[in-house]
């Protein structure tokens, strides 16, 4: 049982570095080329405001995000804090699911604003 | 310190044990193991280390000096010895210290059974010779991976070793790799599902301590990686 | 606790990848919920924005920056290693990795300022 959770976070982890690794170059080329007029939220939002496509991919990114930020920690955790067993993946779950409602909320609040 | 002289910090007695000084004539092409074997034979008979073919053969004399793990019947005095510092001998890491500069090595075979890192024929291997190409794609993993002879160095340099005693280790995984690119063996199921845990392969972080220290020049970074595809692989297919 | 085996580039490389991640994974929620307050309202975001105007909220943001490009090119050396088998020269392609992150962040001051 071990063997079979261990091997689908191995997949899930390097299936979502694929996808991030799109979006993390997308996002830095739009974070360069944003902060020239600052950060200033009439910029932003007018960029984000009703526009699905930003909706859709940041939504993309933050399921993404969240899936990959956990499964790293986690090995952090049982590595450098000695936190190993069910607790810890129970925590990495929870706080999969906290980046994934506060994400959805990000990526929502910039289209909808 | 005088040029023609060594200055040694050599570790006694058990994980609680300390570093004595030792200092002996500086000689032409000395090797470590030479400078320990005077020392055991001249100087202080209670010193405690391993050797056996002392040509760079068996790997028995593995120790680590001034911080890196190393065959010392291959090192030179003169590649290390740093002016004006005192070289310091230590035993392997990562495993317990029997005495001295001699580890016990019991875990880390325990690992390589764990890792299923012998053959397994089946309930019904073939009466005829199997017929396997030299230069097949399988054939030439293993073969690049095969000439492993146990001597710990990798096992010592491993971060993730001392991070997580369950780990497996670089040596039990890059022998797992061989196996499971032997077309003959019979036991990849278990193979896969033994090193897909959290003791395996994707503990691995590519540190690469391994492959850089690896006197063979072997890669268990990139025998490991081969097992991470393997294992997700399998998990894809819903065999593990 | 220091090494000998430590100053090596595969180690040094799995290190920066690592602290990168931490960072990022720390500063993740927090981006989110500055987002979030977009759902009050865009005066509320930039009432954030606003806090931002600082020495070292500008440094830290260059160093997130470069935190991400960084974790982004350490770890797509790493998806290529265990997808290819892949025998580097590591010296070589780690130091490529940091510089072009370094770039990535010099980009950013200089469009941010």
């Amino acid at each position: 049982m071990n063997a079979a959770w261990t091997a689908r976070l191995l997949l899930a982890q390097r299936a979502t570095a694929s996808v991030l690794a799109f979006a993390v170059a997308i996002h830095l080329a739009t974070i360069i080329y944003a902060v020239r007029a600052g950060l200033n939220a009439g910029e932003i939002l007018g960029r984000t405001r009703g526009n699905a496509l930003f909706l859709a991919f940041y939504s993309l990114f933050v399921i993404a995000a969240s899936i990959h930020a956990p499964i790293g920690l986690r090995n952090i955790f049982r590595e450098w804090a000695n936190w190993r067993g069910r607790s810890l993946d129970l925590a990495m779950i929870a706080m999969s699911l906290v980046l994934l409602a506060l994400g959805l909320r990000a990526a929502f609040a910039v289209y909808a604003a | 310190m005088q040029t023609n002289t060594l200055e040694l910090d050599i570790w006694r007695g058990d994980r609680d044990g300390h570093f004595e000084a030792f200092s002996l004539p500086l000689r032409e092409s000395q090797t470590i193991l030479d400078a320990v074997t005077e020392i055991q034979r001249t100087q202080d008979a209670s010193l405690a280390y391993r050797f056996a073919c002392r040509v760079g053969m068996c790997g028995s004399c593995a120790m680590v000096v001034d911080g890196i793990p190393r065959w010392t019947c291959r090192t030179r005095i003169v590649d290390v010895r740093r002016r004006g510092k005192r070289l310091k001998l230590e035993p392997l890491r990562n495993l317990p210290i029997v005495k001295d500069l001699a580890v016990e090595m019991t875990v880390f075979f325990d690992k390589w059974r764990d890792a299923k890192g012998y053959f397994e024929p089946g309930d019904a291997p073939s009466a005829e010779f199997a017929v396997v190409p030299p230069d097949s794609r399988e054939r030439r993993a293993a073969d690049i991976a095969i000439e492993c002879i146990n001597c710990g160095i990798c096992y010592s340099a491993c971060d993730v070793v001392s991070w997580d005693t369950d780990y497996l280790g670089p040596a039990a995984l890059n022998r797992a790799w061989t196996l499971v690119n032997d077309v003959r063996d019979r036991g990849q199921q278990a193979r896969l599902a033994a090193v897909a845990t959290d003791a395996g392969c994707h503990s691995c972080h590519s540190h690469m301590s391994c492959t850089e220290f690896c006197p063979k020049a072997l890669s268990p970074t990139q025998s490991i990686a081969g097992l991470k595809r393997e294992t997700m692989r399998a998990a894809l297919r819903g065999d593990i | 606790m220091i090494r000998g085996t430590h100053f090596k580039p595969g180690f040094m490389a799995a290190l920066l990848h690592r602290l990168s991640g931490i960072a990022l994974a720390i500063f993740l929620p927090l981006h989110f919920l500055a987002l979030g307050t977009a759902l009050s309202g865009a005066d509320r975001l930039d009432a954030f924005f606003n806090l931002t105007h600082n020495i070292w909220i500008r440094t830290a943001e260059w160093g997130l920056v470069t935190a991400l490009a960084l974790h982004l090119a350490l770890g797509l050396r790493v998806l290529v290693l265990e997808s290819a088998g892949w025998r580097e020269s590591t010296a070589s392609v780690v130091s490529g990795c940091v510089a072009g992150s370094l770039a990535i962040g010099i980009l950013f001051l200089l469009n941010a300022f």
